[in-house]
């Protein structure tokens, strides 16, 4: 038992957590889910899935430094969210499921068939309510009384923790910061994130899908706000919490936090490899001629990825908006797909910039 | 509403129980404008005179109130804020924001000052807050519920989770320990780098005025938020304001627009 913990499980599950394996395996973990959604949300599948991972969770805390990392008292909802995220993302693909395959025998949806009836608020709707105010607080005390607010040392401008960790819901925007500079990350990417949710209504047109469960009749929409939220948000929360530490370096899940670890930092410039090790000469001295090659690259990105996109994956999309919606999508869309891109590159070919003008502080 | 009120059926005629008694007094009558909420028209007017209650409307389609549907989370959301300022208030008798005391005050409250759980209730609360809100949002999402003629209440909504989460970083600095000065330290980092106006962004070296720098470390956007070149005292102040003060009036009135709307927008959504 303790030799399959130590030799099996731990190392796979080194493995699985670095960062370039499980972005891109969660990725793959939720596409499938959504194109298998009606027999992975059935009720014995689904409680498969999660007695495995809560299994696994249960394992791992014989291990001290994963328990520790689990318990500290700022990381306990991380954990109550990555599970109360899959219990809904269940719940809502099962009634999706359910509706779905109502909508193909010609049948309306669960809602429907509960919509005729009304009743009355008082006391179906404060019985319901009152309900949840008393469980909401019966778990909050318990969780009071068993986890006590941390409190550290007093404030020191003269001692820097290492690493020092933003609170957990920014965690995911820090962990961009191994990709991006702050600029891009910690501004850009923020602002783009609720201009972006604030535009939804105004650029889905789709007139189905209102007010019910499904999937079938709102695909697209439904998979791109998933790959947000789920991969860019709670996964990146998960790794810049849980598996980064010192000079935040990665630490697989049952690592010690060393503080000397250091890992070896030989990240290149596009310009390097188009000037140097391309061309085999130096570097130009005036930025604008050393960076073309990139600059080249992020404006036919923004140029082009448009109209790729309008003949490619946004196909249909591209014929049923008008313009101003389109290009609005469209450069979500590529600016949302700006971040695997820095990130493959990172991880195949050690990409630092796609454009470095520290000159201006314009750095991409 | 002027309504007569009547009297309530006990169960058996000619002995009124204490609670009975109560209700008939007048103390009571003027409090609640209507009999015991068991008939049709009591149970309306129970949710019309009320001022909160109010909120709802008397009837509500049966898709619409369904756990499975909405999973209660907006309700829980504004529960957990609730919760947030009662117990914040709780926690404002006791803390004093300036640097040689603030630590302190958080350290007795841990020990010496009875019901000491106000501080674990405050901050879980907070962090729960931030997971149902994320939690609402994605059940609106797959439910569709943003469509016309939803669109502005989901803008709303936007803005109402962006505050959840400033109200939740600016309290993150008042404890005063290591742990908050440091993540607000990296948090506010960021605002050195926005493009223009933080002193290292994009173009800002860009900005001068007879050859002088005009967005310098001590005039970008970074030293307006905190007050300073780092996270000081006058951070400090000004986070607790924020915290206490601003974001939290600014919330409520959010909320008040978000739940008008959802009434006038025809109630919870459902299937056409
Ligand atoms: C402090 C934060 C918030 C509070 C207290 C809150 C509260 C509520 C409540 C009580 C409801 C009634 C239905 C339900 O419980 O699901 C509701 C509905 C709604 N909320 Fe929120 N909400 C908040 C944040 C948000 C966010 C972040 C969004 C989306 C970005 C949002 C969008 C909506 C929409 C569109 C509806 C109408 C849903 C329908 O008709 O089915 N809200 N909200």
């Amino acid at each position: 038992m303790n030799t399959l913990f130590e030799y099996i499980l731990k190392p796979v599950m080194t493995f699985v957590a670095k960062p370039h394996i499980l972005l891109p395996a969660s990725s793959v973990a939720l596409v499938l889910t959504l194109k298998y959604y009606r027999t992975v949300t059935k009720p014995k599948i689904a409680a498969t899935i999660g007695l495995v991972l809560a299994g696994l969770l249960v394992v791992s805390c014989f291990d001290p430094n994963f328990k520790k990392n689990i318990l500290k008292p700022d990381n306990v909802p991380i954990v109550l969210l990555l599970f109360g995220l899959l219990f809904f993302l269940w719940l809502s693909l099962r009634r999706a499921a359910i509706n779905d395959e109502a909508a193909e025998r010609g049948e309306p949806p669960l809602e429907a068939r509960m919509k005729r009836e009304s009743v009355l608020v008082w006391p179906d709707l404060v019985m319901i309510e009152l309900i949840c105010l008393v469980l909401v607080s019966a778990v909050l005390v318990f969780w009071a009384i068993f986890i006590r607010a941390p409190l550290e040392e007093p404030a020191s401008a003269a001692l820097t923790p290492n690493p020092s960790k933003a609170p957990w819901y920014f965690l995911g925007l820090q962990e961009m910061l191994v990709y991006f500079d702050p600029w891009y990350a910690g501004v850009l990417l923020p602002t783009l994130i609720i201009v972006g949710l604030m535009a939804i209504p105004y650029v889905d047109t789709n007139p189905k899908g209102s007010g019910y469960y499904t999937l079938k009749e709102r695909k697209f929409a439904i998979t791109v706000y998933l790959f947000g939220f789920i991969i860019f948000w709670v996964v990146l929360i998960t790794i810049g919490t849980f598996l980064r530490g010192a000079n935040w370096n990665f630490f697989g899940p049952y690592d010690k936090w060393d503080p000397h670890f250091q890992q070896p930092l030989k990240n290149i410039n596009i310009s390097e490899i188009f000037w140097v090790k391309m061309l085999k000469q130096g570097m130009p001295s005036e930025w604008y001629i050393r960076e073309l090659p990139g600059l080249l690259m992020a404006g036919a990105f923004m140029l082009l990825g448009p109209l790729i996109l309008a003949k490619t994956v946004l196909k249909d999309l591209f014929r049923k908006l008008d313009i101003v919606r389109f290009s609005v999508v469209a450069v979500l869309m590529l600016f949302m797909i700006s971040m695997p891109i820095k990130m493959l590159g990172r991880w195949l070919i050690n990409l630092k910039y796609v454009i470095y003008i520290p000159e201006y502080f314009i750095n991409i | 509403m002027a309504t007569v009120p009547q009297t309530p059926p006990t169960k058996e005629p000619g002995k009124p129980g204490l609670l009975a008694k109560v209700r008939d007094t007048q103390v009571w009558k003027s409090i609640f404008r209507h009999g015991y909420p068991d008939t049709q028209r009591n149970r309306a007017l129970a949710v019309l005179s009320n001022v909160f209650l109010h909120l709802h409307p008397v009837r509500v389609r049966k898709s619409g109130i369904a756990l499975s549907f909405t999973w209660c989370m907006g309700g829980v959301t504004f529960f957990l804020f609730l919760v947030e300022a009662v117990t914040g208030i709780l926690l404002m008798f006791y803390y004093r924001p300036v640097a040689y005391s603030a630590y302190n005050d958080i350290q007795e409250l841990r020990e010496t000052i009875p019901l000491g759980l106000m501080r674990e209730l405050h901050r879980w609360g907070a962090h729960a807050m931030v997971l149902t809100v994320w939690l609402h949002m994605f059940r609106v999402f797959m439910t569709g519920s943003y469509k016309p003629p939803r669109e502005f209440n989901w803008v709303v909504g936007v803005v109402l989770l962006l505050l959840t989460l400033l109200l939740s970083f600016t309290g993150y600095l008042l404890p005063w320990d290591q742990l908050a000065i440091w993540a607000i330290t990296v948090g506010s980092n960021m605002a050195r780098a926005t493009p223009l106006m933080g002193h290292e962004g994009p173009g800002a070296s860009l900005l001068t005025l007879d050859g002088e720098h005009l967005v310098t470390a001590g005039s970008d956007v970074r030293f307006a938020l905190l007050g300073g070149r780092f996270v000081g005292e006058n951070a400090l102040l000004r986070f607790y304001v924020l915290h206490c003060v601003f974001i939290p009036v600014i919330a409520v009135m959010l909320m008040a627009v978000h739940f008008w709307r959802v009434r006038k927008d025809g109630g919870i959504s459902g299937p056409l």
